[in-house]
């Protein structure tokens, strides 16, 4: 009675072909949105469905699956998911960038860099770039198919009218392949450099907006500025507290009402690998080695 | 007259085989001119390889319009075995079908008789699979474009012989144009549209 009532990975093999046609052709056209027939999936919008059908269609048996939210392997998106595909389909799960095949992600691009046996998966919310400039599909997709991106120049161009810098900090606009304009998530502008020329294919779901699309491996990813006004990845101008790397993309704390706060690395995977081999910041604890000592 | 019965049988197991198959379709697509290999088997008669017969068993089904050549349409048994385990409608017009399976790349149609798809919306395509002879020996081939880090050697044996310079329309289409798959027995090689192919000599 207790034999499993779903399929491998949960989605039917229909749903599947149907995904993996979408995924192909993302993949021939870099930057394209393919529409594709998203299905309900057993979590709200907005939890990834988009990124979970993704991976559904892609995962197999010897697969290793990361799931990371905002960075991080420990939050209830991550866990949840993490734990769904373990259910669904039986594969490994680690938190390890390193030893992933398949990582799925919610806001961030790992910093760990990506190897040519890796899948980025990234989940999204709003897949058409353009879509708070112009709101009639109709329009946004003549507007790709001219690869007329006028109206994106302008809003970054009011971005430095109003605030003297491009004031867009995430879900910053590419060009990939030097064609389309592409919406890379809600990931920190930080990350925007480490999609260009990955060595990993990176696919992206939209299961509210029913989109995916791809860049494949070593394809140029341009982030979009002006010659006066370059591109700049921000962070905060601070190293991380719990293991002191003046590199990674940090998360600010707040710690009490009293103003307090500090950065750690929103990457928990890479803060927790450079403590383990004896990087520390300036509010860690105790070295990593002892942690397991005196409570494990 | 082939009954159903006597038809050879599909993947042994439907789920696992169809997307370890898709696995290799799509590393083979992401990074353009690589030797990808297909290892689940379906039965299948002659005419068609085995790694054309995984490709038609992962991809189609009664959404992707078919279109076979006249090579395939003759064996008889080919077309009943898609029939029977895709589903998927073989259609005369090529100008409609989501793929196209090509035995016999000598008499290969103008690519401009394909689906190319819209400016709008140009994953609306036919992606075309052409059975050729080798993909680890033959003429050697550059590769350039996304999913290559610099050049990619391909060497082939592969009618037409002027497949890559009829390929070329891909670069002036572009959105729009043809995805192709090579299949060379288990062996598969994609070139999307966004490859470039320059004939390297032998």
């Amino acid at each position: 009675m207790n034999a499993p009532a779903y399929n491998f990975a949960y989605l039917d093999e229909q749903t599947k072909r149907m995904i993996r046609r979408a995924i192909l052709k993302a993949i021939a056209i870099p930057g394209y949105q393919v529409p594709f027939a998203s299905r309900e999936m057993p979590m709200p919008y907005g939890w990834g469905t988009g990124g979970v059908q993704v991976t559904a269609a892609i995962l197999g048996p010897q697969d290793v699956l990361k799931v990371i939210d905002q960075g991080s392997d420990d939050t209830t998106n991550a866990i949840s998911i993490r734990k769904f595909f373990a259910k669904t389909a039986g594969v490994a799960t680690t938190t390890a960038t390193i030893d992933a095949t398949v990582i799925q992600t919610r806001h961030r691009i790992p910093e760990t860099a990506l190897h040519e046996n890796q899948v980025l998966v990234y989940q999204v919310p709003i897949p058409e770039p353009l879509r708070f400039l112009e709101p009639r599909e109709t329009e946004t997709r003549r507007m790709h198919a001219l690869a007329e991106y006028g109206l994106m120049h302008v809003k970054l161009y009011e971005d430095i009218a109003r605030f003297g810098h491009i004031a867009t900090a995430y879900a910053y606009p590419v060009k990939v392949n030097a064609r389309y304009v592409m919406d890379p998530s809600p990931t920190p502008k930080f990350d925007n450099p480490k999609m260009d020329n990955c060595p990993a294919l990176q696919l992206f779901g939209a299961g509210r907006e029913k989109r995916i699309y791809a860049i494949p491996p070593y394809t140029q990813v341009v982030s979009l500025d002006f010659e006066d006004h370059p591109f700049e990845p921000y962070r905060f101008n601070a190293p991380c507290a719990l293991c002191g790397t003046e590199n990674s993309y940090l998360d600010e704390i707040v710690t009490d009402d009293q103003g307090s706060r500090m950065f750690v690395c929103s990457d928990t995977d890479y803060c927790e690998g450079r403590q383990a081999v004896g990087h520390h910041g300036s509010l860690s604890a105790a070295p990593y080695k002892d942690k397991a000592g005196p409570h494990g | 007259m082939t009954t159903i019965a006597e038809l050879p049988p599909g993947f042994a197991d439907k789920v696992l085989s169809a997307q370890s198959t898709f696995r290799s379709v799509m590393d083979a697509m992401a990074r353009p001119g690589s030797v990808q290999r297909i290892v689940p088997t379906a039965g299948t008669a002659l005419t068609m390889m085995r790694g054309t017969a995984a490709i038609a068993l992962t991809l189609f089904d009664h959404d992707t319009p078919l279109w076979l050549d006249a090579r395939m349409t003759e064996a008889s048994d080919v077309v009943k075995w898609l029939k029977f385990h895709t589903g998927a409608p073989v259609v005369q017009d090529s100008s409609i079908a989501a793929f196209a399976l090509i035995s016999d790349g000598g008499s290969l149609p103008a690519l401009e008789r394909f689906a190319l798809g819209t400016n709008e919306y140009p994953d609306r395509s036919t992606t075309l699979i052409l059975q050729v002879d080798s993909l680890d020996a033959g003429r050697g081939f550059e590769l350039r474009g996304p999913g290559i880090d610099g050049v990619a050697t391909l060497h082939a044996s592969i009618k037409p012989f002027d497949l890559f310079e009829r390929l070329r329309v891909n670069e002036a289409l572009f959105p729009r144009g043809i995805d192709l798959v090579l299949v060379a027995d288990d062996a598969v090689v994609a070139i999307p549209r966004t490859t470039r192919v320059v004939n390297k000599g032998s």
